[in-house]
């Protein structure tokens, strides 16, 4: 922590909520370096030799622990992959908090490209979230393309939560995840693009076995001139449930679009997608004028209640 | 006081002018709660949003004090101390009814404020303040948060749109208590409520008819309740309107 400057500090709270350094088993990562890295009795990390990243291995029935992974950037024209894969043991019940934050304020783009590997042992249970920020003024873009793949044994469960509400100029996010029997993947992204952003997420679920479930649910706002694309398929292989929801507002010159994708391989499974865009409905803002709320107040208002 | 001086709004229906509000002119003092009755499609929804601002009169003018409004925003009149609870209240995404209840009031309020003015409206707080003002609420359940806000609001001029409206026989009983109760709490204020309920008439100063987006009577309530009812009180009552060139 205390190789990190003032701007890297700033960011690390952005993406991680930490003031300090964190309880439990925690890897930062500073401008392509590792400043401070810490293992538990349960939770070992361990830095990959072929490439750049690092292994997390989580014993099998460690229960209420937590890793926090966070990557900071403030030096413009970095560009890296790095690939970070989570072990987690049979029966573990943890938390792991990633998410990147960059700060550019130099001519040159910034990129992080985090490719996350899941495997999540029988009956483990996983609540995982990342946040991604950009933040400084320079011509080089801030740029993530996170790469996740999730590997669910049987009856496991991981929770995700995603989200990019602000400065990110780019992004591609691809998140591919295969389902044994009674495995359950539960999505929640939040995304805000402004600016001339670009922000495109795609999912693949693989609901492979018996009692397997998915639902995956996004909520943007595209503001400007900024454009999303919101690509979700979920494939059911066996008797299942899958759920896919893009609810979107757009403002100004913002541009959505959501291909909501469902394929049934099997008569007992059950798929549903829904998806909605629009501007922000007239009479939310009519109601919250008559409260005495000006109409730009009552719009920001009504996007942070609705990406809370 | 909220005075309304010849008020006409014509909407555009298929290319031809049709008219809601018909020159109506009407005062709404201080320390009065008063209620706007009349038949279905009469325009007294029309006039409610007049006078929030969501709609502008074609003419005539709204004072509010005295100053002129009819040119002011929504979020202007709302400044002013005008208040609105919407017929079919808004529901949101994400919104909780603790955020309501705060943008309402307009300040720092505690969780213990808020929950007064649910428990007010008849809802056990506890169970509704972190809700989300969303479709999971049944419309009597709205209804009683978006009473509630116009609670937390205190205004100069508190405006109910069919309160009554999706709501319960139960909720309805705790209703007549919260304007009572706003009733004897209203000081310098005034209470408009557009209503069909008797109930709600019994408990107001002064009655209003809008019918055919005219005027069609305003009083003590004792005067224009047998009016209403068709008894043979009506009538003499009726003939006094007429006398006072009340346009029928």
């Amino acid at each position: 922590m205390e190789k990190l400057d003032e701007i890297g500090k700033r960011l690390l709270m952005e993406v991680a909520d930490l003031h300090s350094v964190p309880e439990g088993a925690y890897n930062i990562r500073a401008n392509g370096e590792a400043v401070g890295r810490v293992s538990t009795a349960n939770i070992d990390i361990v830095p990959k030799t072929d490439t750049s990243g690092i292994d997390i291995i989580i014993k099998p029935g460690t229960k209420n622990e937590s890793v926090h992974i966070p990557v900071v950037m403030t030096q413009s024209g970095i560009k890296e992959v790095v690939y970070n894969d989570f072990h987690i043991g049979e029966d573990a019940d943890v938390v792991i908090v990633a998410g990147c934050g960059i700060d550019n304020c130099g001519p040159k783009d910034s990129e992080h490209d985090g490719i996350h590997r899941f495997y999540v042992g029988k009956g483990a249970k996983v609540k995982y979230v990342e946040k991604h920020y950009g933040s400084g003024d320079g011509a080089g873009k801030r740029i993530l393309n996170p790469g996740t793949e999730v590997y669910m044994e049987e009856d496991s469960s991981m929770e995700m939560e995603m989200v990019q509400i602000k400065g990110v100029d780019d992004t591609t996010r691809t998140t591919k995840a295969e389902l044994k029997a009674g495995a359950n993947l539960v999505v929640r992204e939040r995304l805000m693009t402004h600016g001339d952003q670009r922000a495109i997420s795609i999912y693949e679920v693989g609901l492979n076995g018996k009692g397997a479930s998915a639902d995956v649910v996004s909520r943007s706002v595209a503001r400007d001139n900024s454009y999303q694309k919101f690509d979700a398929v979920l494939t059911g292989n066996d008797e299942c449930t899958g759920h896919t929801e893009c609810d979107a507002i757009i403002m100004d010159n913002g541009r959505i679009l959501a291909v909501p994708g469902l394929e049934a391989n099997s008569v007992d499974a059950a798929l549903v997608h829904e998806a909605a865009i629009g501007k922000i409905a007239g009479e939310q803002l009519i109601k919250l004028m008559t409260l005495g709320l000006t109409e730009e107040e009552a719009e920001e208002q009504i996007i942070n209640g609705f990406l809370k | 006081m909220l005075e309304l001086k010849n008020i006409s709004f014509e909407v555009n229906d298929d290319g031809e002018g049709k008219e809601i509000i018909r020159n109506i002119s009407l005062q709404i003092p201080d320390r009065k709660l008063v209620v706007i009755t009349g038949p279905n499609g009469g325009g007294k929804s029309t006039l409610a949003k007049l006078i929030a601002g969501i709609e502008k009169p074609t003419s005539g003018s709204i004072l509010l004090d005295g100053e002129d409004i009819t040119e002011m925003s929504i979020t202007d009149r709302a400044r002013k101390g005008i208040s609105y609870a919407f017929q079919q209240p808004v529901k949101f995404k994400g919104i909780q009814v603790f955020d309501l209840i705060r943008l309402a009031s307009g300040k720092r309020i505690s969780m213990a404020d808020a929950c007064e003015y649910l428990s007010a409206v008849g809802l056990c707080a506890r169970e509704y303040i972190n809700r989300e003002v969303n479709g999971s609420l049944s419309g009597g359940e709205l209804k009683r948060i978006e009473i509630a806000t116009v609670l937390a609001r205190g205004s100069r001029l508190s405006l109910f749109d069919e309160p009554e409206a999706g709501i319960d026989l139960w909720s309805f009983q705790n209703l007549i208590k919260v304007f009572e109760g706003m009733r004897k709490n209203i000081e310098d204020s005034s209470i408009l409520i557009i209503s069909h309920q008797e109930r709600i008439l019994n408990i107001a100063d002064e009655l209003v008819v809008i019918k055919a987006g005219e005027l069609f009577a305003q009083g003590p309530k004792d005067e224009i309740i047998p009016m209403l009812n068709g008894t043979d009180s009506a009538i003499p009552a009726c003939k006094k309107e007429l006398a006072a060139g009340g346009e029928v």
